[in-house]
């Protein structure tokens, strides 16, 4: 089966007056129908403007893709015209954002918006996107759809919002739905509701999703494949059984040490005096980052070539990736 | 843990209502519950983790017990000094034991002065030594939490977030308290950074016999610090029990429901699906009895009607459920 979604190459830029700056430097993955891969890094790490590329919206000047292809059922979006490439946008790939209050319009009812897409990518009757509005909403679990179709945005909680936002997102059906931190500003016993959402509504759709997190724990409930991003490169990419079992590169190694897990329920010992492992230092400035491999100055492992090249990123164990000179 | 009689703080029954005004004359229509009856006790050194989701009054809590606003009704004890009461120049004195530290690294330091400055702050207002003895104190706080005594001259945006949050961490321990409030202190901060500040705290802790009042939504982070932990919903503490008891065996439904919502690290474990259904309804208006109930798995008719109270089931552990 050829994967819906295949990047490869993409690299994009900023040229600004401090320099340019290299956000996501030659970053490849694929997805299939129905998978979810994650993308996991801190902040500036390239994860957001990758998905930003993905969906051809990074402002230009000062942005630029500067080389890639991102490939939708074997159509390179980064070859359209913005006519076409607006055609695309929630009938082939669409994307949920962090903060579905700014991303929705405050002016507008909910059921309308969604009404909107629907309209103008299927030329549907009013009559009939309303109705598929209002079949959308249901189809995310909100109560009295049609009441609801009615409110506006700030008459929903933060929960139901987002709700509305991967309705209008799906409205019409899109083979990728790339999802940029979709639960991080919620509770978490909302983030459990979201993420249970996503994943029915993507088994019953069969939607290829790019799930862009900070979060180790919904990574891990919720992708089958990862990719780990630092400093704009991909460090790591493995299946998310190979990559908690076992990663590879020194970041990811540290990040699954420094964070603390709820564990006594499982029977682990969590006394207070433990102390959380440390990865020392922070993220280097994207316009200043250092010569050789960009994690260099905060790994412990580093030697001498390691602050003298960049890593290549290769196989290292079967179907499992990493960009160091120590793995 | 000390033996202390006296816990270093304890508070009793603290309510915070915020009156809701609407039309021409600003009447009181409402009020929003934000904090409905609390109460808990900080012994010295040790951490109090209160957890539950935005809007439960948790940082309500932690801005009352240091009067940065009146509560409504309930008392506020230091040392066992009651400060409920105090006209604001009698608590400024006691100001110098209790310190915040907040969320945001980002609003908490004032973007026009040096972060030298900003940790000194304390010092001058409190008329600490003189200017020469300061800077020394303020190197020295500099020092301990991380950060070079030659970036004092440096304004907050030449930070990182992890580092300023080491600069309101200076700030607070100026001038030697042994009480911090810390709301959500490592929630704004990346993975990696947020372990170094925590690793901070509880060194700082164990050095100083600090007591924190630890507030977050991160139950890993809370499980992590804490001594103690009390979960919080709608402006009252449901539940109230030791770090390992509470996690272990969790015996509020909405206990069980939180930890069963967070997402745990590792592909290997199948999660359990009981989700709690709904949102978390409004403080205006809570639902009558227990403010649970709706969203509840196991409520039965009582629960609507009569709100249960916080009672003891096991020594040092307490629950606010008719069914447990």
């Amino acid at each position: 089966m050829a994967p819906v979604l295949e990047v490869s190459g993409l690299s994009t830029v900023f040229h600004t007056r401090r320099g340019l700056v290299r956000a996501v430097q030659d970053v490849s993955f694929s997805v299939n129908a129905g998978e979810t891969l994650a993308i996991v890094g801190e902040s500036g790490c390239g994860k957001t403007i990758t998905a930003l590329s993905l969906m051809r919206l990074i402002p230009q000047p000062p942005g630029e893709i500067a080389s890639g292809s991102v490939k939708v059922d074997g159509v390179d979006l980064l070859q359209l015209d913005e006519a076409s490439m607006r055609k695309m946008r929630g009938s082939k790939i669409a994307m949920i954002f962090q903060e579905p209050m700014t991303a929705l319009n405050p002016l507008i009812t909910v059921g309308k918006q969604i009404a909107e897409m629907v309209t103008l990518h299927d030329g549907a009757s009013r009559q009939v996107a309303r109705d598929r509005a209002i079949e959308m909403l249901h189809l995310v679990r909100i109560p009295e759809p049609a009441r609801r179709a009615r409110e506006y945005p700030h008459q929903m909680s933060g929960g139901m919002r987002q709700r509305a936002m991967i309705a209008m997102a799906l409205a019409c059906k899109p083979k990728v739905l790339v999802a940029d931190e979709p639960t991080t500003a919620l509770d978490v016993t909302i983030q459990a509701q979201i993420l249970d959402l996503i994943g029915d509504l993507q088994r019953e759709f069969g939607t290829a999703v790019v799930l862009i997190t900070h979060d180790l724990g919904v990574v891990a409930e919720t992708a089958q494949r990862v990719v780990v991003m630092y400093a704009g490169r991909k460090v790591e990419e493995a299946s998310v059984e190979d990559l908690f079992a076992n990663p590879l590169h020194p970041y990811p190694r540290g990040l699954l040490a420094s964070i603390p897990r709820v564990g006594s329920a499982r029977g682990l010992d969590v006394s207070p005096d433990e102390r959380l492992q440390e990865i020392s230092g922070m993220v280097p400035a994207l316009n200043n980052l250092p010569q050789g491999c960009a994690f260099a100055p905060r790994c412990s492992q580093a030697d001498a070539k390691c602050h003298a090249q960049v890593p290549p990123f290769e196989l290292k164990q079967h179907d499992h990736f990493a960009a160091c000179w120590q793995a | 843990m000390t033996m202390e009689q006296t816990p270093l703080v304890e508070v009793t029954a603290l309510r915070k209502f915020f009156p809701i005004k609407k039309g021409l004359l600003r009447r009181t229509i409402g009020n929003v519950r934000a904090v409905d009856g609390v109460s808990f006790s900080i012994n010295a050194g040790e951490t109090l983790g209160l957890v539950g989701e935005s809007g439960c009054g948790k940082s309500t809590v932690g801005r009352v017990v240091l009067r940065l606003i009146e509560p409504s009704a309930g008392s506020i004890k230091i040392k066992g000094a009651d400060i409920t009461g105090l006209k604001r120049q009698d608590l400024r004195p006691l100001r110098r034991q209790m310190q915040i530290v907040f969320q945001d690294p980002f609003s908490s330091l004032n973007p026009r002065i040096r972060v030298g400055d900003i940790v000194g702050e304390p010092l001058k207002v409190h008329n600490v030594g003189d200017k020469k003895d300061r800077a020394d104190r303020v190197a020295q706080l500099f020092q301990r939490v991380g950060l070079r005594p030659d970036q004092m001259n440096n304004y907050p945006h030449q930070f990182s977030g992890g580092q300023r949050q080491r600069v309101s961490i200076a700030r607070a321990l100026a001038l030697d308290p042994g009480f911090i409030v810390a709301d959500e202190p490592v929630s704004a901060l990346d993975v990696s950074i947020q372990a170094q500040v925590i690793n901070l705290l509880m060194d700082l802790q164990r050095e100083r016999q600090l007591s924190y009042l630890f507030i977050s939504h991160n139950l890993a982070v809370v499980e992590h610090i804490s001594h103690r932990v009390a979960v919080m919903y709608l402006g009252r503490i449901v539940e109230y029990a030791d770090k390992t008891s509470l996690f272990a065996k969790p015996l509020h439904p909405y206990t069980e429901a939180l930890l069963a919502a967070v997402p745990l690290p590792d592909p290997s474990l199948k999660r359990t699906k009981h989700r709690v259904e709904g949102d978390v309804p409004s403080p205006i208006n809570p639902p009558s009895g227990c403010h649970f109930h709706p969203r509840c798995p196991y409520a039965e008719p009582r629960c609507k009607v009569e709100a249960p109270v916080l009672r003891d089931v096991a020594p040092g552990r307490q629950v606010a459920c008719h069914l447990r």
